[in-house]
């Protein structure tokens, strides 16, 4: 592989990309973490609710700033690495990307706002009131932005001649068959995503300083909000994977394995490709594909037979999709377990095993998030506009993209580190027990810092 | 009004917003970096905090405006930049993002690191000198356009009188627009002791910003003539500016009105701002792009002024919000609430 502008492009957008969507999707998900745990706050009349939101927001808040970074350069870079390609992205699909920024200035208003008045109003409900707007500007963001991949992959509203572009209908391009599915998919993962890694550092607490009452109640509020949203993102996914199987059928195919067009398909789980390009090694799930890809298990589904060899994506994405489907089983299997033993009275449910794998799976669900765009991603190529435009002719020409990746590879590692070690500091010299008596010295006494 | 000057009125007007806001948050860095290493700190530095503190995303969007607006009003401009500003514009991101971030880690978390208050204070600086090269090259003769694609000319850009002369310029008025503000905003706040300090920083910037308007002004004579010619023809607009410039001064000086004098700054560069993008027309990127033969279609064109409208309507109830809540507010400001 020669290492020519159109690669290193492609591989300082995955680098940026890969790095913004970690902070994006906090950015979409805690928000609504945050809020529901106000509310619960102030309907149970319950401080320990509320300290959880107010120190959730604390940690929020360096995230955010990552995020506004980041995502300010990928926005830049689109047109830096991918000029041809947004000037046609420019003509049809920038009302999405024009909207955005009115979701992010939405945001950002009311996110000033909430940091700052905790304790300015007489009734609580109103600062409640302030995290709506914050909730609705980030994942009207996540709407937007992904209307615009949407559009990359299933592109319409527009005709092409050369290039000239005629008969654009803005709303036609942002609405198009790929919207539905992966803007519920995208959403319902965020959020399963964001309750993951907080219910994550809950128990990695609680395994290493105490298990008190505000640590079980965030543990619980957590779990069950992984609980709901693993499920929302497999039926999301599931319906992704229907909406494949009928507009992009060469992504799925590529993604199972599924190399000759049949009816009845099994789902291939894992496994090898040896030299001749057989499957093995893998578990077959008889049937499945066709029920996954059509909701009817003798269903046809197009195999890659169908697929003109240069327009087949590359094959390794069955890992990508496999680990992403894993990871989302194993967040739905351990919350659920969780869920069993709190409602069983005589199990403990906050015993050293649970706790473990729900700190595990934390940033394995953060995993899912990457492994789940690789695939969307690369199982995309070798389009960057499907049917309309090859990577390769919308990449910038300049020879000096290589130093921008090393530039940027040092600055996603030095923002990492910094983003690391402050929120570390702000929690280690401020545990919760502490802080707990400080600001609510009434209830402390009466419940207990420690059981 | 046609598309066209709907779209590039409203891009400027964002654009000046941005100018102003990111000044403010600009040079209050720098300002609290400079206070700090001549151990002025305990004066103004809590001043600069609580007013950046709620503001300083905000600011970044209207930046993040600008830059997709301009892309989805005129998409050539996503070519012909993208292709030439790649290591302009990198750096500038690189800028940005180590500003941002750093100056949340200062603010949130590790209070008063040294090293993170020179991060965001030294960024401050160099973020405009580093987007200005984008205004430089929209001048002409900076580019060329061969058979594999358009380049920037590295040893024209550097060695231009011109260049330099909107790099100094960019600088010394982002400390000018700054300093006018803290001082209105220290002498709403009671805080006489940083009041006295910043008016000092207010004055000590003016001097700068009028001789570094004039050099750009002859530069521009020398590079771009026909650029030049307009500006003369639109003499009063500039004129306009000199005169607000004269009252901001002596508003300051005076020590009275510090909110009109602030206001006053606001008109200086409003004009000034308005007349070199109105004698910069038609061209967007000379002589790649006018604004006529560049402006995204029809549809696209009507979408965008729907969405902005709506948009609009949205924001200025949230923007007024937020200043009432943290800007006017008499009690927040003063560091009661
Ligand atoms: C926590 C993360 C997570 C989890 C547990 C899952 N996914 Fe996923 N998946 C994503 C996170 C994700 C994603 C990051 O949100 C993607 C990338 C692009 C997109 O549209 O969503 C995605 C894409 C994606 C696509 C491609 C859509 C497209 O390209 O248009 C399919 C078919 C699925 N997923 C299917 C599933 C199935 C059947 C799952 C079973 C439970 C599943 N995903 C779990
Ligand atoms: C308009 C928007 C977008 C453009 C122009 C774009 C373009 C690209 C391109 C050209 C690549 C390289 C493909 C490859 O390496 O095979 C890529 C990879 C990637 N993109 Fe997109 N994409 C866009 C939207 C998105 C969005 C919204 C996300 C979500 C965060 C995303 C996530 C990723 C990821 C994670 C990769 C890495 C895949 C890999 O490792 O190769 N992209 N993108
Ligand atoms: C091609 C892909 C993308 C582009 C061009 C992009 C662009 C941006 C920009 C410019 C910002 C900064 C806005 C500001 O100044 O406040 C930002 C932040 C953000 N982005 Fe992205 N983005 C992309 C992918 C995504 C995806 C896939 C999601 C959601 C899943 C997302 C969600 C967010 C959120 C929520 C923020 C606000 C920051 C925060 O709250 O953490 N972005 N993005």
């Amino acid at each position: 592989m020669e290492l020519d502008s159109v690669i290193l492009s492609r591989m300082l957008t995955a680098l940026t990309l890969a790095f913004h969507i970690i902070f994006a999707t906090i950015g979409v998900g805690v928000p609504v973490m945050i809020s529901l745990a106000e509310f619960m706050g102030i309907k149970k009349k319950d401080p320990h609710y509320t300290l959880l939101a107010r120190r959730w927001t604390r940690g929020f808040v360096i995230t955010v700033a990552v995020g506004v970074v980041t995502g300010t350069a990928i926005g830049l870079q689109l047109s830096l690495l991918w000029p041809s390609f947004m000037q046609i992205a420019g003509n049809v699909i920038s009302l999405p990307l024009f909207l955005e920024t009115f979701a992010f200035f939405f945001e950002a208003i009311f996110l000033g706002a909430y940091l700052y008045t905790w304790d300015r109003f007489k009734n609580p409900i109103y600062h409640w009131l302030l995290s709506i707007p914050v909730v609705i500007g980030s994942t009207m963001s996540a709407f937007f932005i992904t209307t615009v991949n949407s559009f990359m992959n299933t592109p319409q509203g527009f005709e092409l001649e050369g290039r000239t572009i005629t008969a654009i209908e803005p709303l036609a391009a942002m609405f198009n068959p790929a919207t539905p599915t992966k803007v519920f998919h995208v959403v319902a993962s965020s959020y399963l995503a964001s309750a993951a890694i907080l219910a994550a550092i809950t128990a990695f607490y609680m395994l290493k300083k105490a298990i008190t009452p505000y640590q079980k109640k965030a543990m619980k509020l957590t779990a069950v909000s992984v609980f709901i949203f693993a499920i929302l993102t497999a039926v999301a996914g599931d319906l992704s994977a229907k909406f494949l199987a009928e507009h992009q059928p060469e992504k799925l195919a590529a993604g199972e394995w599924h190399f000759e067009t049949e009816r009845g398909a099994d789902l291939i789980v894992f496994g090898t490709l040896n030299d001749e390009g057989e499957v093995e090694n893998a578990l077959r799930i008889p049937k499945a594909l066709s029920f996954l890809a059509h909701g009817d298990f003798n269903a046809e589904v197009t195999g890659l037979d169908q697929i003109p060899e240069d327009e087949s994506p590359p094959l390794w994405i069955h890992y990508m999709f496999d680990l992403m489907v894993t990871l989302g089983f194993y967040a739905l299997g351990v919350s659920l377990l969780y869920l069993i033993f709190m409602s069983m009275k005589k199990w403990n449910e906050n015993n050293k095993l649970l706790l473990w794998l729900l700190v595990l799976n934390g940033p394995f669900a953060m995993l899912a998030i990457e492994f789940g765009w690789i695939f969307a991603e690369v199982g995309r190529q070798p389009w960057i506009l499907r049917g309309y435009m090859k990577v390769a002719e919308g990449a910038t020409t300049s020879p000096h993209v290589g130093w921008m990746l090393l530039l940027f590879l040092t600055l996603y590692a030095v923002l990492a580190t910094g983003c690391i070690l402050v929120i570390k500091k702000i929690f280690k010299g401020n545990p919760a027990e502490v802080e707990l008596e400080q600001r609510y010295p009434e209830i402390t006494g009466k419940d207990g810092g420690r059981t | 009004m046609s598309f066209e000057y709907i779209g590039i009125t409203v891009l400027w007007l964002f654009l000046y917003g941005y100018l102003i806001v990111a000044s403010i948050d600009f040079g209050a860095g720098f300002f609290a970096y400079y206070a700090k290493l001549t151990k002025q700190d305990h004066i103004i530095n809590q001043l600069i905090s609580r007013y950046l503190s709620p503001v300083w995303e905000v600011t970044n969007v209207f930046f993040v405006f600008f830059f997709v607006g301009l892309i989805g009003f005129f998409p050539d401009t996503a070519y012909y930049y993208g292709q030439t500003l790649l290591i302009p514009g990198s750096i500038a991101i690189v800028l940005i993002a180590i500003r941002g971030s750093f100056y949340a880690f200062e603010n949130y978390g590790s209070k008063h690191s040294m090293l993170y208050m020179f991060l965001y204070g030294g960024t401050g600086l160099l973020i405009p000198a580093s987007l200005s090269t984008a205004m430089t090259i929209s001048e002409g003769g900076f580019i060329e356009e061969t058979g594999n694609g358009v380049h920037l000319l590295y040893g024209e850009l550097l060695t231009s009188p011109y260049s330099w002369s909107v790099v100094v310029l960019a600088v010394v008025s982002v400390l000018y627009i700054s300093a006018t503000f803290l001082t209105y905003y220290a002498a709403r706040a009671d805080d006489e002791p940083a009041l006295q300090l910043i008016k000092k920083y207010a004055l000590f910037w003016s001097s700068p910003t009028i001789i570094a308007s004039l050099t750009t002004f002859i530069a521009m004579s020398q590079h771009n003539r026909e650029h030049f010619q307009n500006m003369i023809e639109l003499w009063w607009v500039f004129g306009l500016s000199v005169g607000f410039f004269m009252i901001a001064l002596f508003l300051v000086y005076y020590g009275k009105y510090y909110g009109w004098a602030f206001i006053s700054v606001m008109f200086q560069f409003f004009f000034a701002f308005f007349g070199y993008g109105a004698s910069h027309l038609p061209y967007i990127l000379k002589p790649y792009i006018t604004i006529s033969d560049g402006l995204t279609s029809e549809p696209m064109a009507i979408a965008l002024i729907i969405a902005f409208i709506a948009g609009f309507c949205l924001l200025v109830p949230s923007l007024f919000l937020l200043m009432r809540m943290f800007l006017f507010d008499a009690d927040y400001v003063k560091g009661k609430k």
